[in-house]
């Protein structure tokens, strides 16, 4: 069975850099979320699996707090501050989208070329999880300085810290209780904090245009 | 009662109370009293250490040892003299219509708060508590530099959010790696990410997991000290923000940061072995002196070039600790403490400066001594501290980084020189204006707080002259434990 698990982990780990890509690809906010929650559902998955795989109790609660946080509540506020600064635009970005995924796939090239000595070295189950968790990380950066608009920059940034969390659940098990409660509850307040923030760059620029945002410069 | 446990509950608590009467006129003399407190419960835990050494709390979940008890100590009272100066500062901002209630009581409660992340960063043991101190610290002050509301003020917050927030997510990239490289050779029953269990295990530490945790790590925390090219963020947040929060964030926050840094710095060394992540930080260090320096040619806000000089400084810092061996390490904690002590005092005259002309444009104040002789000369001396004029104390610890480098590596020597040169000529040429000449300020409505700006540039004077025994101790044990060539 637990042959079957770690391919059943493998399987999760790629189901998340096509959620990465598809995030690059994608054009209506709406639908971002939409891919934030099934990229959350992913790590909750996969989570459990090495849970179960090696026995380790904590992973299930840190799954449940991911699940929790990341596929019910932050996509809820989320929706909300959609509909509350009624964002109905197609998203704009800097770089043509071909472009973005030809870069992309680069970026996975790099990161896997990256982590290949380090995962040699893991005792964990899934060493080869790492790169995909790195390329993640790398892809939502890059997600993050292509998008004109204040949300998918914001989305960018949690699908970051998601990318983070597998990435500590695949090299290490997971942290260590303690460090995963700061952790979310850092996201938790973060996603507040930039929720107040849209509102009020929305309220001063009367659109939540990056563009807007780049007045301060020497002269 | 464990001095620490009150270090940590006093802010708390004052972060508490505030939130709820912050705004009422007395709030600031409350603000006042709990950083009083938090000083005085840091004396003790520092009274605490002098007499015992070394001191682990909370089941080895907190460590005070050298290298951080003078930063607990340097954190408080900046604190405190920053509150007295909110005193009359914010007081002025309010009556020009800049603050509502609302928002005087998020000030409050979250400058509380702040202090409270400082000093868990600074305290704690545990090297993932460390990260999220760090971001909850991060937190805390995009909170602050957005209270006035204004369009510059929002946009400095984003930018300071986002390119801080995506720093420090490396950082915990850094860190997960760091915690796979220590759970393959620290004993189950021990906790693998207090820093001590590391320390003590640090040349077993795998090279190639730690060489790329280092990267990270510094990449990530070096983006919260202000190095270059990742400090874009910094210039904004300090010439949007209060000038009390820019006074905090140069004072301290830069200086927690590259605390954290080091920590991992003497880990990495310990796994590594080589000079890999001291020419990682010279590398940086010497790129933000050279880009700190000349980016001061072009500033005409006030407060923005003070930041510029920040991040020189902490560029010199780093390329201290990236050197390592005993005189620069000793020179690097030394430059931390005066640099906090006289960048705080530059901001304080600074902000009383900005107020009365009404303005933070350099060109639109002059002649400052003529209205208001102790802002004026409190500026003036303040930015031959922060210069590195004898006998103030950056010339101390500049001339001991200098002529360090001039054994160790004599081609860093003329790119430093070349930075301080350029640095003292901007600066100087800027300030002479403002405070000579033909003034064209008023008065304000309230006397400013200067007992803080006295107070900081006397502490700078005397530890250029004089360093008490026991801090001298402090930092000769902490420069032994950071190590290097």
């Amino acid at each position: 069975m637990t042959d079957l698990s770690i391919q059943m982990i493998n399987l999760f780990a790629s189901l998340l850099l096509l959620l990465a890509f598809a995030m690059l690809a994608q054009r209506r906010v709406i639908n971002l979320v939409h891919i934030y929650a099934m990229q959350g559902l992913t790590v909750v998955a996969a989570t459990s699996l090495v849970a179960y795989v090696t026995h380790q109790e904590h992973l299930y609660y840190s799954a449940a707090m991911t699940l929790v946080l990341k596929v019910f509540l932050i996509p809820w506020i989320l929706h909300r501050l959609i509909k509350q600064l009624d964002i109905r635009w197609d998203v704009e970005t800097l770089i043509n989208i071909p472009s973005m995924m030809l870069a992309g796939i680069v970026l996975v090239v790099f990161s896997f070329n990256l982590s290949l000595p380090i995962s040699k070295l893991s005792t964990s189950v899934t060493p080869g999880t790492l790169g995909i968790a790195l390329a993640c990380v790398l892809l939502s950066f890059m997600m993050m300085i292509t998008r004109s608009k204040a949300l998918p920059q914001v989305i960018g940034f949690l699908s970051m810290e998601n990318a983070l969390v597998f990435a500590a659940t695949s090299a290490t098990y997971g942290m260590p209780m303690v460090v995963e409660l700061g952790i979310a509850l850092d996201v938790l307040v973060g996603v507040f904090i930039l929720g107040v923030f849209m509102f009020q760059i929305r309220e001063q620029f009367e659109s939540l245009d990056i563009s807007h945002l780049e007045n301060l410069k020497e002269e | 009662m464990n001095p620490l446990v009150l270090v940590f509950a006093t802010p708390l608590l004052g972060s508490l109370v505030l939130a709820i009467m912050g705004h009422k006129p007395h709030g600031r003399n409350v603000n006042v009293a709990f950083s009083f407190g938090t000083l005085l419960a840091a004396m003790a835990l520092t009274i605490r250490i002098v007499a015992q050494g070394p001191l682990f709390a909370l089941s080895d979940q907190f460590f005070i040892d050298s290298l951080n008890i003078f930063l607990v100590t340097l954190t408080a009272l900046i604190g405190f003299t920053t509150s007295v100066f909110s005193r009359p500062y914010m007081r002025i901002e309010e009556d020009r219509g800049k603050m509502t209630h609302g928002r005087m009581r998020l000030y409050f409660s979250m400058y509380q708060l702040f202090s409270f992340c400082m000093l868990l960063a600074l305290t704690t043991n545990n090297m993932g508590i460390l990260w999220v101190a760090m971001e909850a610290a991060t937190l805390t002050t995009v909170l602050l530099v957005s209270v006035y509301r204004t369009p510059a003020s929002l946009e400095a917050a984003w930018k300071y959010f986002i390119l801080c927030g995506v720093g420090i997510a490396q950082a915990l990239l850094g860190t997960i790696l760091l915690y796979m490289a220590a759970q393959k050779v620290i004993e189950p029953g021990l906790n693998p990410l207090l820093w001590t269990n590391l320390n003590a295990s640090k040349l077993v530490l795998n090279p190639t997991i730690m060489s790329l945790a280092f990267v990270f790590l510094l990449v990530g925390y070096g983006t919260k000290v202000g190095l270059a090219p990742l400090h874009n963020w910094l210039p904004d947040a300090h010439a949007e923000g209060p000038t009390p929060i820019s006074a905090v964030l140069s004072g301290l926050l830069l200086n927690v940061a590259l605390y954290a840094v080091i920590r991992c710095k003497i880990l990495a060394d310990g796994a590594l072995q080589n000079n890999f992540a001291g020419n990682l930080m010279i590398g940086f260090g010497l790129l933000s002196v050279l880009v700190g320096a000349f980016s001061l040619l072009r500033q005409r806000d006030i407060k923005r070039m003070f930041s510029y000089s920040s991040i020189e400084h902490m560029g010199i810092m780093t390329f201290a600790f990236g050197m390592g061996g005993p005189i620069a390490n000793f020179a690097g904690l030394l430059h931390m403490t005066v640099h906090a002590l006289s960048k705080s005092a530059v901001f304080y005259a600074v902000g009383h400066a900005a107020q009365k002309a009404r303005s933070q444009i350099m060109d639109d104040i002059r002649g400052l001594i003529k209205v208001s002789p102790t802002v004026g000369w409190g500026l003036m001396m303040g930015t031959l501290a922060i210069l590195g004029m004898p006998p103030f104390g950056i010339f101390a610890s500049e001339f001991l980084i200098l002529t360090s480098a001039m054994h160790q590596l004599p081609w860093a020597a003329p790119v430093l020189l070349l930075g301080l040169a350029v640095a003292f000529g901007a600066i100087f040429s800027r300030v002479q204006p403002m405070v000579f000449g033909e003034t064209n300020v008023k008065p304000l409505a309230h006397p400013p707080a200067l007992l803080p700006v006295f107070l900081h540039l006397g502490l700078a004077l005397m530890l250029g002259l004089y360093i008490p025994s026991y801090l001298n101790e402090w930092f000769l044990q902490a420069a032994a434990i950071i190590g290097g060539r």
